[in-house]
């Protein structure tokens, strides 16, 4: 694996990071599998494209989809999910149909054509980096995901809100207990996640384009990540981006005709020892 | 899809209820309508291009009227999903519900094929207009599955291999998406470029919906070569453009680009990483001839977009149908006859300018355009005419026969001559 | 953990259910020569689609362990009937064995990977190994032709219009619908059962949990592999989309929307979608978003599914 491909690897991993946090947030405290997540990345990406082509501007394009993907979040948990609460597997066939849904009116709306949101001048280009040239654009998708980590993990630690999230996620009945509004705790939650699946729409349609079935190919990854680094831990996402996106990278060149199989065959080895993940506990 | 086929469809479909209605009920009053079955991707991966599909195909009979030699035409769409199982169900669902007397689209090649196996067993005739898989009209061929209005995968490349290696590049390396469809248009392009003394130095083979091209893209720049043959469609072909530009190789290194890669449906939503891009096909929406003008001219007052392969081909097939039902006095029940005058047919009004008629296999020749990128006055995008090599069959210069006797092109076989 | 989605109901008379069996199977034996042959090949696809959804009911009703990896397994059979009959111009009737073996063996493998998880985890994981499966058909393309997949004239001539072929399916089916309740019903069956209401029960009672879902999943695997098999002869064709989610979402539904632990109730989902869908798409093309409303309002008013909701109605009458 030369230097090249290692970035690569890296960058596509910061990505998915973006994205599979919010996942796994959600699946953590809200026992959640939200298959819709995948759907909800495309219309942030849509979302993006269409603000940022208009107003000209990707920042604004980002801030207008994570707020718009965040009030479709919360129109999902308040209006939705709320009624099956407490029943797993009906929550997540429920978010399996609010994602054929979304896409086919995503597909109404914008039409099928493959749309690349608009970057800033600054972003585009390449840098050097050590022996190649890099493009500008990776860099930066690679500090977002950096960022979003860091961010991330100050909420958690630093915050009343993240606080309750954590306990939350290892007992949400003694949360309750202690007197706190434990339903208000889930819809910032699931408002924070579908945030993350906005921000890495707009960031991944930069780069990777958006099409339809886009949010599948993306959705399968953030599930590989979620699997290997276990429900509702930020660490553990982060580590299990590291490896779908290496093992992305390498097996799409050295074994292209096994290419999910590189990605899911360690992902089931792994289950096979550690059914919770990396980093899952039991409930 | 009127409310009497609609009714009994439903009491039928719905259970017990539709026993009392028999299937041909209606038939009789309906003997004077022609019905054709429309299939288009119209959700899933290439629902653009289904639109266009079916906006082409109806734009025809909308400007020529939905009448002739005196009996109505009905177009009965219905979406194949993108996908063949769907492709399949709906085309059982137009031949023996709604009796359409042949079946026309599709865009993927798997759907194409899919139906294409269907009709072998019923004998409906069955057209073609964008689906390029060689053998549907090589060595696979079925009677009545013909290619109106379209082209053969291969067919293109020959010209642009001449082209290309009359410009001097000697050292060519191909990427491709690793499907037929990549296989035979780098195969056309390969065989010919090294039977004229060219070399392909390497070739490389990437699955559908890659979305990071950057490993590939950094071998390419190291290979050393004079230029790059390109096969991409839909979003990868877009995403190739775009980092082909973002790692800096554009103006460095020169594409050559299969048709599919600079068609409308691509570089419509494209900026300047597509100008310039060089490719070769049969429809040129830039072309000079006023018949090609005339017809994009009025495609995007009517659609407010240029036309793409897709909106093209299918506008063209209505009319190559619409001329042969024309031609025997609408007679279309005798099918020996309406495929023989389909397959005979010279179509003399195609957007193209130029007559049109098929080989004795079923496909098309055409004078194929060498086209350029460009960027129009008012800043939309569109392929204009470099130059043109006039009457390429799906055979180029080999005698169909010997031809055939060489097997599809493939991954393994890319029929290049070593030097 | 319980199964969420079925129904612990009681069941209809033993008599009552025998009528009703036996008139469902008449109309179905008669029904055919009245109807044009769309609409018997709609009828086929209704049958094949119904034992492949009881094959997911059979592990969800049943071991209580919800599938999304099915639609890989009833692919592989599809496959590999038309990779050897179209490749190597195998007869059918060993190409039909050998693609079953072929799917009961990839059940196996997804079963000794996912029977340590239950609920949320045994989905994601089976939805995971079908990836691989789709991701293998994709990508292997000399032997399954990548994209453009496999054509074929896999149905033999004598059976080869759509009556005939619709006859033989429903023989099939009732054949292996009655395999299925014998097995349900079996005392292997009901000691699944007890798993899915307690597997930490049942193992203090000294059964051996990890074994009886492995069987469990290669049974329903086996049956799921029948039924590609017939749709390999129905459709003479196979393409990635046969082996992808969408078709283990697609069965799934069905059997939820039928009632899943009620193993008939499969059949009259994929009734009821297969129709549905037949239906919908002659008024609008809005098709997917049809069926995600389907899934949005049955998990959210009716998750005991047609048949579920029935015997729920009639429990209640009967207290």
């Amino acid at each position: 694996m030369n230097l090249f491909q290692l970035l690569n690897g890296v960058t596509f991993a910061a990505l998915l990071f973006i994205v599979a946090s919010g996942f796994t947030l959600i699946f953590g405290l809200l026992r959640i599998v939200n298959l819709a997540h995948g759907a909800l990345y495309l219309l942030g990406g849509y979302f993006g494209y269409s603000i940022a082509s208009w107003s000209g501007s990707f920042a604004l394009g980002i801030v207008g989809a994570m707020a718009g993907i965040a009030l479709f979040g919360i129109l999902l948990e308040g209006g939705l999910l709320r009624f099956v609460r407490g029943h797993e597997l009906r929550q997540v066939l429920l978010t399996v149909g609010v994602a054929f849904v979304i896409n086919d009116m995503a597909l109404v709306i914008w039409g099928g054509d493959s749309f690349t949101v608009p970057v800033p001048d600054t972003l585009m280009g390449a840098v050097q980096i050590g022996p190649v040239f890099y493009p500008k654009y990776r860099v930066f998708v690679f500090g977002a995901g950096v960022a979003v980590f860091l961010l991330l993990w100050l909420l958690m630690n630093k915050t009343r809100l993240g606080v309750m999230i954590r306990a939350g996620v290892d007992d949400a009945e003694m949360v309750e207990a202690c007197g706190i509004n434990i339903r208000r705790i889930y819809l910032w939650t699931f408002l924070l996640g579908a945030a993350l699946a906005g921000l890495g729409g707009v960031i991944g349609g930069a780069y990777l384009s958006l099409y339809p079935t886009a949010d599948a190919e993306i959705l399968v990854f953030s599930l590989a990540v979620v699997i290997i680094g276990g429900r509702g831990s930020l660490p553990g996402a982060a580590i299990g981006a590291l490896m779908v996106g290496l093992l992305n990278s390498v097996g799409q060149v050295m074994f292209p005709e096994l290419a999910y199989f590189v990605i899911f065959g360690p992902m089931a080895a792994l289950l096979a020892f550690r059914p919770l993940g990396l980093f899952g506990k039991s409930v | 899809m009127d409310r009497r086929t609609f009714l009994k469809t439903t009491a039928a479909a719905v259970g017990g209820a539709g026993l009392g209605l028999a299937p041909t009920r209606g038939a009789l009053a309906q003997a004077q309508t022609i019905k054709i079955g429309l299939l288009a991707p119209l959700t899933g991966v290439i629902a653009a291009g289904g639109k266009e599909v079916v906006e082409g195909f109806q734009f025809y009979f909308e400007q020529n009227g939905a009448e002739i030699a005196g009996r109505k035409i009905e177009v009965i769409v219905e979406d194949d999903a993108s996908n063949p199982d769907t492709a399949l169900q709906k085309a059982r669902r137009l031949v023996e519900q709604s009796n359409v007397n042949f079946l026309v689209g599709n865009i993927l090649a798997n759907t194409g094929l899919a139906v294409a196996n269907y009709v072998k067993g019923t004998g409906t005739p069955y057209f073609i207009p964008v689906i390029a898989a060689d053998d549907l009209t090589q060595r696979q061929r079925i009677p009545h599955v013909i290619r109106i209005a379209g082209y053969s995968a291969s067919q293109n490349s020959r010209p642009f291999a001449d082209w290309a290696y009359k410009q001097g590049y000697r050292k060519v390396a191909t990427i491709s998406q690793d499907y037929t469809f990549g296989h035979e248009q780098c195969g056309g392009f390969a065989q010919t470029f090294t039977e004229l003394g060219g070399t392909i130095v390497q070739q490389f083979w990437h699955p559908l919906n890659t979305s990071d091209f950057s490993p590939y893209l950094g071998q390419l720049a190291s290979l050393g070569v004079d230029a790059v043959f390109a096969m991409e469609t839909g979003a990868d072909a877009t995403r190739f453009a775009k980092q082909f530009a973002s790692f800096g190789l554009r103006g460095r290194l020169p594409i050559l680009a299969a048709q599919n890669m600079t068609d409308q449906s691509v570089i419509r939503t494209l900026g300047p990483e597509a100008e310039g891009l060089v490719s070769a096909a049969h429809f040129c929406e830039g072309s000079k001839d006023p018949a090609t003008v005339k017809f994009v001219a009025d495609y995007e007052k009517k659609f407010g977009i240029l036309p793409s392969i897709y909106g093209f081909s299918h506008y063209s097939g209505a009319m190559w149908l619409a001329e042969s039902i024309k031609k025997i006095g609408g007679k279309i029940e005798d099918r020996e006859l309406f495929l023989k005058t389909v397959r005979e047919l010279e179509l003399t009004g195609s957007p193209l300018g130029k007559t049109v008629k098929l080989d004795a296999y079923g496909n098309p020749i055409y004078d194929i355009f060498i086209r350029k990128v460009e960027k129009r006055a008012d800043g939309k995008l569109w392929n204009v005419p470099v130059t043109t090599y006039p009457g390429v069959s799906q055979f180029w210069k080999y005698d169909p026969e010997t031809y055939m006797k060489q097997p599809a092109y493939s991954r393994d076989f890319q029929g290049i001559k070593k030097g | 953990m319980s199964s969420v989605l079925s129904s612990a109901v009681r069941r209809s008379s033993p008599r009552a259910t025998f009528a009703w069996l036996a008139g469902t199977l008449a109309l179905l034996a008669i029904l055919p020569a009245y109807l044009p042959t769309y609409h018997v090949s709609v009828l086929t696809q209704i049958l094949i689609f119904g034992v492949f959804a009881m094959s997911i009911d059979i592990l969800a009703g049943y071991a209580g362990r919800t599938s999304l990896g099915h639609g890989a397994i009833f692919g592989t059979a599809t496959y590999v009937v038309l990779y050897f009959v179209s490749t190597s111009g195998m007869p059918l009737y060993f190409a039909i064995p050998l693609a079953v073996l072929a799917a009961t063996l990839v059940a196996a493998v997804f079963a000794v990977l996912a029977i340590r998880t239950t609920g949320v985890y045994f989905l994601l994981l089976t939805l995971a190994l079908g990836m691989i499966v789709w991701g293998i058909c994709l990508r292997w393309s000399v032997v399954t032709g990548g994209e453009n997949g496999i054509r074929g004239d896999v149905r033999p001539a004598v059976i080869g219009d759509s009556r005939s072929f619709y006859y033989v399916t429903l023989i099939c089916c009732t054949a292996l619908t009655y395999a299925m309740v014998r097995f349900i019903n079996s005392p292997f069956g009901l000691t699944l059962s007890g798993i899915r209401d307690s597997a930490g029960r049942m193992r203090s009672l000294g059964y051996d949990v990890s074994m009886h879902l492995f069987i469990g999943f290669v049974m329903s695997g086996f049956f799921a592999g029948l039924a590609g098999a017939l749709y390999a002869m129905f459709n003479n064709f196979v393409s990635p989309s046969t082996v992808a989610l969408t078709q283990s979402v697609t069965g799934l539904l069905m059997a939820i929307v039928g009632g899943v632990g009620t193993l008939f109730g499969a059949l009259i989902g994929s009734f009821v979608m297969i129709t549905l869908e037949n239906f919908v798409s002659y008024y609008t093309q809005r098709w997917p978003t049809v069926l995600g409303l389907v899934f949005i309002f049955t998990m959210i008013f009716a998750p005991a599914g047609v048949l579920g909701t029935i015997r729920a109605l009639r429990a209640r009458r009967g207290n």
